[in-house]
């Protein structure tokens, strides 16, 4: 802690961790407050005498009701979870196998090979959104989940190949070369001797994987176009806006909702996903 | 132990199928080839059917002909183009600026021990994890000119008399991006750089307070050198996502108010998307290549420099 005068560690540390915290989680706090209030509150001018931005005494569900009998929230739910959890399955098979390999393996191209997969994890996804919108129109993917569950790998597999390179590499090589003396394969001792002590690296691939994909939008945006396809980013932003009009009440309870299943799965791998994030900063 | 327990579950031999397998080059080639397919035909096509498609006039639904570079002179000339470019450095800029201090900051201030560490930890990447687009729709709402709390704040803080109409104002609307892309930012600069603190060892920085280090030299001769590495991968992962950032500026404004502020990728999404003419946007999409294609290659030099030493 810092040193001296009890106003200093106020001064130095907890005003300005209690501004960080503010500025960082209020809007939080604004989507919560929002989301509960009556159409009859939020929309009453921030000048008018009445105003009372931070509470509200007449909490209601009107707008989540209406999120769930009036538009397809169900459904973009489902799709996001079922799209997410598909996309991460896959990433994470493509990811452990290509990291074990250049990792592990020598084979001729390695190297490049593993700057290549580098360079991809660098692409951002809107540099070849249009091209891409075109092909997954040629595949007859277009509106369908699999248009994102294909896509979204190329940015979830390079992030957990590297990741997994990091993990694999710290696995001692004799602890394989046991193994194949006692009689294993190659294949054999991959599966059941590196890629279990491996695994606090897969979940933490896992977690951000997940999270990434619950995130994604442009691609989605572009892909789907039938509302009961969209997942939730997408549904949200294309169905709670008519115009100019914007349901806010339903539309912040639709962000909420939409934040707590990824912020829950967060919740439960901080570490994990702490791990991972910097791992894939620092490779 | 381990291993004792793991023969159990192994035959004796590695089934005829599996030995093609037992050489490497072989089970490299396998093991890669899911990881090749996927990004060869989502990565690699799509980037040379962007080329391809930007060099010709099809529209959305027509395939469209040979027209050499005449997107790429089309979109030079418009005005709204180089305003997109303008606002695309500047946003990159200033936001990288911010986020590097404020993010360095929390940091230094995560890297103390106080009670309840671990749980501010947690809080302070939520604006990180949460789906960018819903956590913007809830600054967009406290922009609202109408129903904005931060006009009310200001307000009654004394620091304005009318409303302010934030997303309406070329300016303000630039300055509100710029503040909600800061807001999402700082927790991956601030965790980031926590676990590069981590990593430096409290003893120098004691060692020099018994010289007579002041805090501020401490950090500038001894933190900031030794975090620096960690600092340059970071700044530049987050320079290539910010520069081509989309959905902040497509929730907050939409490029709005009259198309002032465009990014690359918004204007490309407008012109690609919303009209329809394919190529001009692919040709946009692929003016962000240049400068992409720089920070990487800075990035991989720095890497192996790094490895090296």
């Amino acid at each position: 802690m810092i040193e001296g005068a009890r106003w200093r560690k106020w001064a130095f540390f907890y005003l300005p961790m209690a501004l960080f915290l503010l500025f960082l989680l209020f809007p939080f706090y604004w989507m919560v407050i929002t989301s509960v209030r009556p159409d009859g509150e939020l929309y009453r001018p921030w000048n008018s005498i009445n105003y009372n931005p931070f509470w509200t005494w007449k909490p209601t569900w009107d707008h989540v009701r209406y999120l769930f009998e009036e538009t397809l929230f169900a459904s973009w739910l489902w799709n996001t979870t079922f799209i997410a959890l598909a996309s991460t399955a896959i990433s994470l098979v493509c990811g452990v196998f290509a990291g074990y390999a250049l990792s592990r393996l020598n084979f001729p191209f390695a190297g490049s090979l593993g700057t290549g997969i580098f360079i991809t994890y660098l692409v951002p996804q809107t540099l070849l959104f249009i091209p891409l919108a075109e092909i997954i129109r040629n595949y007859r993917l277009g509106d369908t989940p699999w248009s994102l569950i294909l896509t979204y790998p190329t940015f979830l597999i390079p992030f957990c190949t590297w990741l997994m390179m990091g993990y694999f590499k710290a696995v001692p090589k004799e602890l394989e070369e046991c193994a194949r003396i006692d009689g294993a394969s190659r294949w054999q001792a991959m599966l059941y001797i590196v890629i279990p002590v491996a695994i606090p690296g897969i979940l933490s691939a896992g977690i951000f994987a997940f999270t990434l994909s619950w995130n994604e939008f442009i691609y989605a945006l572009v892909f789907l176009s039938s509302p009961e396809q969209k997942t939730v980013p997408v549904g949200v932003t294309s169905e709670l806006i008519r115009g100019d009009v914007f349901f806010w009440g339903p539309l912040m309870a639709g962000a909420l909702l939409g934040s707590i299943p990824v912020a829950i799965a967060y919740s439960f791998f901080v570490e994990h996903y702490v791990a991972g994030l910097t791992g894939s900063v620092k490779g | 132990m381990a291993i004792a327990e793991t023969q159990v579950y192994m035959p004796p031999a590695p089934r005829p199928k599996l030995r093609l397998l037992e050489d490497e080059r072989w089970l490299a080639l396998v093991l890669l080839v899911p990881t090749l397919v996927l990004l060869g035909m989502f990565i690699a096509y799509p980037f040379v059917r962007g080329i391809l498609l930007s060099v010709t006039n099809s529209r959305v639904g027509v395939p469209g002909e040979f027209v050499g570079l005449a997107n790429f002179y089309k979109i030079f000339n418009d005005g709204i183009f180089r305003t997109s470019v303008y606002n695309t450095f500047l946003y990159t800029g200033v936001t990288t600026v911010f986020k590097l201090a404020l993010g360095l900051w929390l940091a230094m201030l995560l890297n103390r021990n106080f009670r309840g560490k671990a749980f501010t930890r947690a809080f302070i990447l939520l604006p990180f994890i949460i789906p960018t687009v819903l956590s913007t729709f809830a600054w967009k709402w406290m922009f609202d000119p109408t129903f904005s709390v931060l006009n009310w704040l200001l307000y009654h803080f004394g620091l304005i008399t009318g409303r302010i109409n934030w997303l309406g104002d070329p300016d303000l609307a630039m300055i509100s991006i710029i503040i909600v892309n800061i807001w999402r930012g700082v927790p991956f600069y601030a965790i980031s750089l926590l676990a590069g603190l981590q990593t430096i060892s409290p003893e120098l920085g004691e060692a020099a307070a018994i010289d007579g280090a002041r805090p501020w030299q401490r950090f500038w001769y001894i933190t900031w050198p030794l975090l620096l590495p960690v600092t340059m991968v970071v700044v530049l992962f987050s320079v290539i996502q910010t520069f081509a950032d989309f959905q902040i500026v497509y929730v907050m404004t939409g490029g709005g108010p009259a198309n002032a502020t465009h990014l690359f990728a918004t204007y490309a999404y407008q012109i690609g998307i919303g009209t329809g003419l394919l190529s001009e946007g692919a040709a946009i999409s692929l003016a962000m290549f240049p400068v992409l294609f720089l920070v990487v290659i800075i990035q991989l030099l720095y890497i192996r420099r790094v490895e090296v030493r």
